[in-house]
């Protein structure tokens, strides 16, 4: 059996959805999981790296140095014999993932959507052009590197690691974290929110943004998105910009409010479980890939949307 | 201070994708081409980094095709100084890796000091050479930076991310990769572009490493099943929230 080491970001004492998403992904393809963890409380939330056989904590450092924990997971991957590396597709995965494959001389893989066994290496599915094609790719490197799309591997349904080791960062670090300004009100990031509420430049008005910021408080677990239009006005940060040069997002439920549908935001969101929506102009593009749509005025239908929900919550 | 920005020639966000015959790779003919989105961003940084050194030069480092100088002028004429357009009629085709080590030999024989990059080329999608080059050179790598200070030696670096806005001090030389909201790329006025037909663009045979990855298969998602309008304005609403409870329990 192929063993694959798994970085896992862990918050709260316990390890984050998205890296659990990870180790399902190693699990599923038959590998055997060694979690790999950073950082103050790391050995607590080793416990709650499910699936995984074993868990390493990296020791060393008190400040978050990229170049320092690569170096120090490459040395993991190489002691453990392992054939693969996932991290989650979030700021950090991505950021360490190409890393990892550098020290190991192999090519890295993004965002991976499907990872299956192939021989005693791993085959990937991952988007081309944001998601316009999508690629099937093997590598003749000797390590799998890759990173796994937030929402759509499920954790595995297993137990806690039986054994945890510790690993020492011991390179020199180059850059460090010195600093993290939090969001303040946790709100949930539009690529881990398993439900998104997009506007678009159809909500005519920044103060307009609150209908939409309405339903989503209402259907709870929501994030609010935005199109390009939105951002470039300065209405939404572009941390909440979905599509082509913003964020891809699989949510399960998307739902658009007065958003055409240009290509480069379906590209970002053409992936989501079940897709609403609003638009006043029946022939918006939009209603192509939706699977509910709504003919009308945003501003009539959203209140009215809101008040349904809550009132369907009231009941169930 | 020897800047460098290096940019990727992709097809327009535009492009429609089409699975060539054999299944292997994407159709390329009628593709309109640009610089990435993000590349701008880091041409404008190297750009701004040397005003406000008021010393240095800033070279513009493409592995691309010999005939696509339209768009590495277009980055002199927003100030590049010079360009180097390591040849390759096959550059999309490359991995990370084999993209990486093109430019990491380029890098060290120009004896570069400071590098930015785009935070993703907008074709593969692959947000991996930055910090490949990076480690590859041994330097630190700073990725999707929408704030920058540098300083003689050292730099600060504000990042986004889904905890919320995070400051990354580092040592120089250094790579960055740029993230919208780092700056607003300028225009070229005529001015710049009279005087890019004059720059330097020198063209280099790059180190030919060869994939890792092997295309197994390229394919376009799977149709979205048919939708439908449930209804009309207000009125639609009690068929919508029935719909997304019963049909497809997503509430
Ligand atoms: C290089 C490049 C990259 C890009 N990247 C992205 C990206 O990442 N993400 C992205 O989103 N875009 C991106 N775009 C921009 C994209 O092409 C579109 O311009 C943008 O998505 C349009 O935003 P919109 O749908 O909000 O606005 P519009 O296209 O103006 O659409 C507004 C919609 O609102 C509807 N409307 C108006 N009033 C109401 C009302 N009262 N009630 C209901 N509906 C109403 C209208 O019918 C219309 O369909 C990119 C473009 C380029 C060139
Ligand atoms: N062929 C190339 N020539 C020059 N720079 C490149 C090339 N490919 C990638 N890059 C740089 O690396 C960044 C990230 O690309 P990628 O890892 O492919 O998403 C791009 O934004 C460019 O700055």
């Amino acid at each position: 059996m192929s063993k694959v080491i798994v970085f896992c970001e862990h918050t709260g004492g316990a390890v984050r959805r998205a890296s659990l998403e990870s180790i399902g992904a190693a699990a599923s393809a038959g590998a055997e999981v060694v979690a790999v963890l950073w950082g103050p409380g790391a050995s607590d939330a080793a416990a709650s790296a499910t699936g995984a056989s074993k868990a390493v904590c990296l020791t060393g450092g008190d400040a978050y140095s990229a170049d320092a924990v690569a170096a120090a997971v490459a040395d993991v991957v190489r002691a453990e014999g392992a054939k693969g590396f996932l991290a989650a597709a979030t700021y950090r995965g991505k950021d360490l993932s190409p890393r990892v494959a550098a020290h190991l001389d192999v090519t890295p893989f993004t965002d991976c959507i499907e990872f299956t066994a192939e021989g005693d290496s791993f085959r990937v599915r991952r988007p081309w052009l944001a998601g316009k094609a999508l690629a099937t790719l093997t590598s003749e490197g000797d390590v799998l590197c890759a990173t796994t799309r937030l929402n759509v591997f499920a954790p595995a349904d297993a137990g806690a690691p039986g054994e945890t080791a510790e690993h020492a960062v011991s390179a020199e670090p180059k850059a460090r974290v010195t600093a993290l300004e939090g969001k303040g009100d946790a709100k949930l990031d539009v690529k881990e929110a398993p439900v998104v509420i997009s506007g678009g430049r159809g909500l005519q008005e920044p103060e307009n943004i609150k209908n939409v910021e309405d339903l989503a408080a209402a259907i709870g677990d929501a994030a609010g998105g935005a199109s390009r239009a939105l951002v470039d006005l300065g209405w939404r940060p572009h941390g909440e910009q979905v599509g082509q040069t913003g964020k891809t997002v699989s949510p399960q439920l998307y739902v658009a409010v007065a958003i055409s549908g240009a290509i480069q935001h379906l590209a970002g969101m053409r992936t989501s479980g079940v897709i609403v929506a609003i638009n006043k102009d029946a022939d918006a593009p939009i209603f192509k890939v939706a699977d509910y749509g709504i003919v009308g005025d945003a501003f009539e239908v959203l209140p009215a949307l809101t008040e349904a929900i809550k009132g369907a919550k009231a009941n169930a | 201070m020897n800047i460098v920005a290096c940019v990727k020639r992709v097809p327009t966000t535009e492009a429609v994708a089409q699975p060539t015959a054999d299944g292997k790779g994407l159709d390329t003919s009628g593709l309109q081409y640009m610089i990435s989105f993000y590349d701008e961003i880091a041409v404008e940084e190297a750009v701004k980094t040397k005003e406000a050194l008021g010393a240095g030069e800033v070279t513009v480092l493409t592995l691309g095709p010999k005939g696509g100088t339209k768009e590495i002028r277009e980055c002199l004429a927003k100030g590049g100084d010079k360009a180097v357009v390591l040849t390759d009629e096959e550059w999309h085709l490359r991995d990370a890796r084999s993209t990486a080590k093109a430019l990491v030999a380029q890098l060290t024989s120009m004896g570069a000091d400071l590098v930015f990059m785009g935070r993703v080329a907008t074709d593969r999608d692959n947000a991996a050479v930055g910090p490949m080059v990076a480690t590859y050179l041994g330097w630190p790598c700073i990725t999707d930076v929408i704030g920058l200070e540098l300083a003689a030696d050292k730099g600060t670096a504000k990042v986004e991310t889904e905890e919320g806005v995070e400051t990354v001090e580092f040592s120089l030389p250094a790579v960055i990769t740029c993230q919208k909201g780092l700056n607003e790329p300028r225009y070229a006025g005529l001015k710049g572009i009279m005087a890019a037909k004059k720059k330097p663009l020198e063209e280099v045979a790059p180190d030919a490493t060869a994939n890792q990855a092997q295309v197994v298969e390229v394919a376009l998602p799977p149709a979205r099943k048919e939708g439908r309008i449930v209804g009309e304005g207000v009125d639609a609403v009690p068929a919508l929230i029935e719909a997304l409870q019963n049909e497809a329990k997503v509430l």
